[in-house]
């Protein structure tokens, strides 16, 4: 089966549709000419040239603002704020202009753009470069927030982002961009707003986002070993947040881990077992969350690597929790 | 022969069009007052905040503008959108919370967006018409088009304004930044807050061609944002323009203008822009009853655009069909 990589499966998401929608365009600081800092966008410039690819100026405020100027008469932007941590600069016109536009405008028109960035610790890039800001605006409606797990998901999760009518923020975690996958079937499109089951199970459900996927499915190989059975479910959107494959898992497993990488409060594993609660009480018999501690991201390795929830960490969990056998 | 047939038939023309700003003009100010009235009897809600003294701005960048072109402009932007198309009907209806208001009622007084004129949209934010703006701009360069952003002198100090400038400027891309200098941000005198106090000098340090002109003289306003947009259209990028005006009311419903020093108000009446056009439009011949008829008429537009907000519904929650996304 033919291998993808993660950068290179967010660069053929682009060249494609800007090839198949001429009314795409791309521009952000440094993704043209030199092809992005994590060489996720090399060519695109060289082949559809400077008006549809384009670099920009240090100026994420201007560039949310022109991208959803554009996004409301005619045009499907597609920028890229380098690092998710430079979010808060954009923020006024995506969260005042572009989420709101749709409604207030009593449905005249939509905002149709992408706002790419690299999120995620583990880099050890320290506290301002390491953040994922989808949490910052989960409680927006209007937005889209997508994070895909793996190369085939980045890029048929990348081009639903680009078709779609309304502003949609895509997280691409910076320890995926080297990993290699199973590429797509040609011009696979995934749903937006639909949890993926990533790998089936009985006696417990994995929710996790991002690079937390694979952590998840590497502990449920080790928790297979154990006899522990566990389902893992690809959440792949915060924004809108598929309860219902959640829920189907849980009327089966009665037990749900949620893993984050990110602050336990105000975080989206919170938001998800709050939901579930409400409508699932019923079928649960464990819930927890594994999260990071509340504090930003630590630089040092030492610390940085305690600080990440990984897959070593989700199995030592989950023994204790349900007393499962060691060894 | 044939050549003064056509001075006149030009003169003519350019009578019918000062005539016709002249009406927006009063279109606007009979518009604020209407919503004055109907805010104090509780028919208009939360705040506004009123355009009146600042018509000739509007008006004059919108004669340069063809009906294509994109505007967006500010949470004091009754004025921005009659300028540009938007029916007082449609427009007094949305400050009522009608559901026949131009967004159904769902925007309200400072978020008024109407895209079959044109309107992207007006902005509750300081400054945030400046990035709309700058991205109407991408498309209305390939759309042979032009893309306008109104603004106050407030807005000068935020981040939108200098990001926006900056890369307006390096893409060489048709946009019109009219800064209307009121003379005060909110409550607060712009000189106090805005170092140099030189708002077209600050877009000369782009690099950009900047004029500043008598906000209350139509026949300015709209001279200098026909050379902007002619720039603008012919691939020559960004201009801007910054009008001197002064606003009737204070900054919003809750400010009775403490802050003015004392004959401020009454000088500025006595250069009231309507007043100014009236009285030009006389001396170059337009006759009395002309523009006695013109008056009449917009208060009788007005009052019947009042009438038919205030017997309209109000939006049904429980028949509402909101959908979060499209």
């Amino acid at each position: 089966m033919a291998e993808l990589e993660f950068r290179v499966a967010i660069r053929d998401a682009l060249a494609e549709e800007l090839e198949r929608d001429p009314t795409v365009v791309f521009f952000g600081e440094d993704i043209a000419a030199a092809g992005g800092v994590f060489k996720a966008t090399p060519d695109l410039y060289e082949r559809f040239g400077p008006e549809r690819v384009f670099d920009t100026p240090i100026s994420e405020l201007a560039l949310a603002g022109a991208a959803f100027g554009a996004a409301v008469t005619g045009l499907r932007p597609v920028f890229e704020v380098m690092f998710g941590d430079f979010m808060g600069l954009a923020m006024d016109s995506l969260v005042n202009q572009a989420a709101k536009f749709w409604y207030i405008s009593n449905e005249q028109g939509s905002v149709p753009l992408v706002v790419r960035s690299a999120v995620g610790g583990g880099g050890r890039f320290g506290a301002i470069h390491s953040q994922i800001h989808g949490t910052w605006f989960q409680g927006v409606p209007g937005l889209k927030i997508v994070c895909p797990s793996t190369p085939a998901e980045a890029k048929g999760l990348l081009k639903a982002a680009i078709r779609d009518d309304n502003p949609v923020i895509f997280l691409e975690h910076k320890r995926l961009y080297s990993v290699k996958g199973p590429a797509p079937q040609d011009g696979e499109v995934l749903p937006l707003g639909q949890a993926r089951i990533a790998r089936p199970g009985d006696d417990l459900t994995i929710v996790a986002l991002g690079k937390n996927v694979s952590d998840a499915l590497s502990a449920a190989e080790e928790l297979a070993a154990d006899g522990l059975s566990a389902e893992v479910i690809d959440l792949r959107c915060l924004r809108p947040l598929d309860i219902e494959t959640v829920l189907e898992s849980l009327s089966r497993t009665q037990r749900l881990l949620a893993v984050e990488e990110g602050p336990r409060t105000g975080g989206w594993a919170t938001g998800l077992l709050g939901a579930i609660t409400e409508r699932g009480l019923h079928d649960l018999d464990d819930a927890w969350i594994i999260a990071t501690a509340e504090t930003p991201v630590p630089y040092s390795p030492t610390l940085e690597d305690a600080f990440m929830p990984d897959s070593a960490a989700i199995v030592a969990e989950v023994r204790e929790r349900l007393g499962v056998p060691v060894g | 022969m044939a050549s003064s047939e056509t001075q006149a038939r030009e003169g003519a023309e350019q009578s019918t069009r000062y005539l016709d700003a002249y009406s927006r003009m009063l279109l606007i100010r009979a518009f604020e007052t209407a919503i004055h009235r109907l805010f104090l009897r509780g028919e208009v809600h939360g705040t506004t905040h009123l355009y009146a003294g600042q018509e000739a701005s509007a008006v004059g960048v919108c004669m340069a503008l063809e009906p294509d072109d994109y505007v967006a402009g500010t949470y004091r932007g009754h004025g921005h959108a009659l300028a540009k198309g938007t029916t007082p009907e449609a427009l007094a209806a949305e400050m009522l919370g009608r559901a026949s208001g131009v967004c159904g009622g769902r925007a309200g007084s400072m978020n008024v967006i109407d895209l079959e004129h044109g309107l992207v949209g007006c902005f509750g934010i300081v400054g945030g018409s400046i990035g709309a703006a700058l991205g109407a701009a991408l498309s209305a360069k390939r759309q042979g088009r032009v893309a306008v952003a109104f603004f106050g002198d407030g807005a000068t100090n935020q981040g939108y304004f200098h990001e926006c400038l900056n890369m307006a400027a390096v893409q060489a891309l048709p946009a019109v930044f009219v800064c209307e200098n009121n003379l005060y941000g909110e409550f607060t005198p712009m000189a106090a807050v805005t170092a140099g106090g030189d708002i077209p000098g600050r877009a000369r340090a782009f690099g950009m061609p900047s004029v500043s002109v008598d906000g209350n003289d139509v026949w300015a306003v709209e001279a200098a944002a026909r050379e902007a947009v002619e720039r603008a259209r012919s691939g020559g990028g960004p201009t801007l323009i910054e009008t001197r005006t002064y606003r009737h009311y204070g900054h919003s419903k809750s400010d009775p203008g403490a802050y003015r020093t004392p004959g401020e108000l009454e000088s500025w009446l006595e250069r009231d822009p309507l007043r100014l056009t009236r009285e030009r439009l006389l001396g170059e011949g337009v006759g009395e009853e002309q523009l006695a008829g013109l008056e009449s008429a917009v208060e009788q537009q007005m009052a019947a655009a009042v009438e038919a907000a205030l017997a309209a519904p109000y939006p049904d929650p429980g028949v509402e069909h909101a959908s979060e996304f499209r």
